[in-house]
């Protein structure tokens, strides 16, 4: 009984989540009084470029209704959840005519196949090792691993990033600094095309796991060092059990499961320090897609962008809150 | 007998005054950043935001401690004034938002129930919403009026959700406590209760979460500001580095210009963290593994 209701409150918060960055992202540009239109409008005529009249008629109207104020709150309201719904944000600006929608199609894989390979190296990375650093927190080496990882967690995603350009432009060349995969190549199962496609994603995933690492170990450390002193833990030590058994299997593995939970709540930001490295990177993923229509003014991709990160983001932390019940049996008896 | 004794002593006198000096380190660091950003300005007579003032492109000298720039600002002055905007943002940002969340966790740890219910179901929400594209999206439509306490706010208006849950854990232990009860017993309002009773035990946590998002915001300055997000002309951290790269400073070997906002930025956000960190420690070593960012 009490999984299905935890399951329906997950899936209740899922919904409310898309439902209020939706209709956030619908208020933003009215309560601001900026009129999108108009800007992008007078952009497009200030560049001077032919387009087609058919075309642009339908990015007037697609622009109108995702930003415009004809009709009432109401009616614009409506228009505008129901071009969300069928996917139709208009026309991109950059990649006129190409659908915005498709653009942040493409983007999307390069981001959560970049955003989970390296959630999964910082998460493993920082609470294997912040756990043994928990375990063995009197010694040197683990206070000396402390200030380090919240150093590296405490300076800002962008400059860890621009930090690793600078690193690997001037001092080791070694990894290719821009695009996601080599130009020109068919994709394909080969070693080779995987091999390249590892190299490309190396140095934004190093980025992002440096960004991150230093969260999993503190927050894993604090929490084993708790789990430590807890009576059963005294016990298995009093009945001289291998002290790497006590480690992995009583200290560890407890003070694992309030990490699953901290994945959820740390995912947004994760998500965001992904979008930030990929910009310096110039990795082909949203943040890039983002960045590149900020530059020019694209409403319709911007707005494509920021939609489908909220669905992407939302739907992550509901998959993660799904499974925890599989890690965490007390959920189920509760 | 007495040598031991005294001997134990002077080790215990040594391990505080480590211990101090742990949190007395970062707090100086962050009390000298506060100074050059908010003192250091009142004493030059120019603004030096604007271009053209010096000649161009000089290294470091006596005259121009950190060199001058491709437009012909003084570094050094420039950074005073970029570590100011940069302190503007992260306050407002921090403070606005960390209040917002603090009375939403403070009133639903006390009241509890369908009032409880629903703050953690709007924070939960709020936690989810990726905070980037949204902040960009804001400041994209503001940018014809955007300052920076109007970045600031932004900022806070998208992170209040984050210091509510750990609020409200405290506030739930502390309402089985018996002077909690013999408050509402006396018949105490819940504004009285929540300003007088709990918030002595909350404020240690909150002066520490202050410092922790600090980083958060003064990072989201400077990327915002690389996406050209933040008025060009004001001068932070964030802006120093986006016009730095936009002349490839660093590729022309003006490192003087590129560097000291980097360095700066990093100096100071890793103060800020062990600050954070050093103050729940002093003030409630029972919070420790509460998060303060």
């Amino acid at each position: 009984m009490s999984v299905i209701r935890y399951i329906a409150s997950r899936v209740l918060v899922y919904v409310a989540t898309i439902l209020i960055g939706v209709t956030i992202v619908f208020i933003i540009p009215r309560l601001t009084g900026t009129d999108p239109v108009v800007s992008i409008l007078t952009k497009l005529t200030v560049y001077g470029e032919y387009y087609d009249p058919e075309v642009y008629e339908q990015m007037l109207n697609s622009l109108r209704e995702l930003y415009g104020l004809k009709g009432s709150i109401m009616e614009q309201y409506v228009a505008f959840m129901r071009r969300l719904f069928i996917g139709d944000f208009g026309p991109s600006i950059i990649a006129f005519p190409t659908p915005a929608m498709d653009i942040v199609h493409d983007a999307l894989p390069w981001t959560l196949g970049l955003l989970s390979m390296s959630l999964l190296i910082s998460w493993i990375l920082g609470n294997l090792v912040g756990g043994i650093a928990g375990y063995f927190s009197n010694s040197r080496w683990s206070s000396f691993l402390t200030v380090l990882m919240m150093s590296t967690y405490a300076i800002p995603y962008y400059i860890t990033a621009l930090l690793l350009v600078v690193l690997f432009t001037y001092l080791i060349p070694l990894f290719p600094l821009m695009g996601g995969a080599p130009i020109g190549v068919e994709p394909s199962l080969s070693m080779e095309y995987i091999l390249d496609l590892v190299k490309h994603a190396f140095l934004p995933a190093m980025s992002i796991v440096l960004m991150f690492v230093g969260w999993w170990f503190i927050s894993m450390r604090s929490m084993s060092i708790a789990v430590k002193s807890d009576d059963y833990v005294r016990y298995a030590e009093l009945m001289n059990l291998p002290k790497r058994l006590i480690m992995w299997k009583y200290v560890v593995r407890n003070a694992l499961l309030p990490q699953v939970t901290g994945l959820s709540i740390q995912l947004g930001l994760i998500f965001s320090g992904t979008l930030v490295s990929e910009v310096v990177f110039a990795y082909p993923g949203i943040g890039y897609i983002l960045y590149q229509a900020v530059i020019n003014n694209d409403f319709n991709l911007i707005m494509a962008s920021t939609i489908y990160s909220i669905i992407a983001v939302a739907t992550s932390v509901l998959i993660i809150d799904l499974i925890y019940p599989l890690v965490d049996p007390r959920i189920r008896y509760r | 007998m007495k040598s031991p004794l005294m001997l134990r002593t002077i080790i215990g006198g040594i391990r505080t005054l480590r211990s101090r000096t742990k949190l007395m380190i970062p707090l100086a660091i962050v009390l000298t950043f506060i100074f050059i950003g908010f003192c250091l300005p009142l004493l030059i007579s120019f603004d030096p935001r604007s271009w053209g003032k010096f000649p161009r492109n000089l290294p470091p000298s006596f005259e121009h401690p950190l060199g001058t720039t491709s437009v012909g600002q003084d570094v050094f002055w420039l950074l005073t004034y970029s570590i100011r905007g940069s302190l503007i943002v992260g306050f407002i940002g921090s403070i606005v938002g960390l209040l917002i969340g603090a009375v939403l966790g403070l009133v639903a740890g006390h009241k509890g129930g369908a009032v409880d219910r629903a703050v953690i179901f709007l924070t939960d929400v709020f936690l989810t919403l990726p905070f980037l594209p949204l902040l960009i999206l804001i400041t994209i439509l503001i940018k014809g009026a955007a300052n920076l306490y109007i970045v600031g706010l932004a900022i806070a208006f998208l992170t209040w959700a984050w210091p509510v849950r750990n609020i409200r854990s405290i506030i739930l232990s502390l309402r089985e406590r018996e002077f909690i009860n013999v408050a509402i017993f006396s018949g105490m309002g819940t504004a009285k209760i929540i300003t007088t009773q709990y918030l002595p035990h909350v404020l240690p946590w909150m002066s520490a979460s202050i410092v922790g998002r600090m980083i958060t915001a003064i990072g989201y300055e400077v990327i915002l500001a690389v996406f050209g997000l933040i008025p060009l002309d004001e001068a932070t951290i964030g802006t120093m580095i986006y016009w730095a790269l936009e002349y490839q400073a660093l590729m022309r070997g003006l490192w003087w210009w590129f560097f000291p906002p980097i360095i700066s930025v990093i100096v100071f956000c890793i103060a800020l963290y062990f600050l954070s960190s050093q103050i729940i420690e002093h003030l409630d070593p029972r919070l420790r593994h509460l998060t303060t960012m």
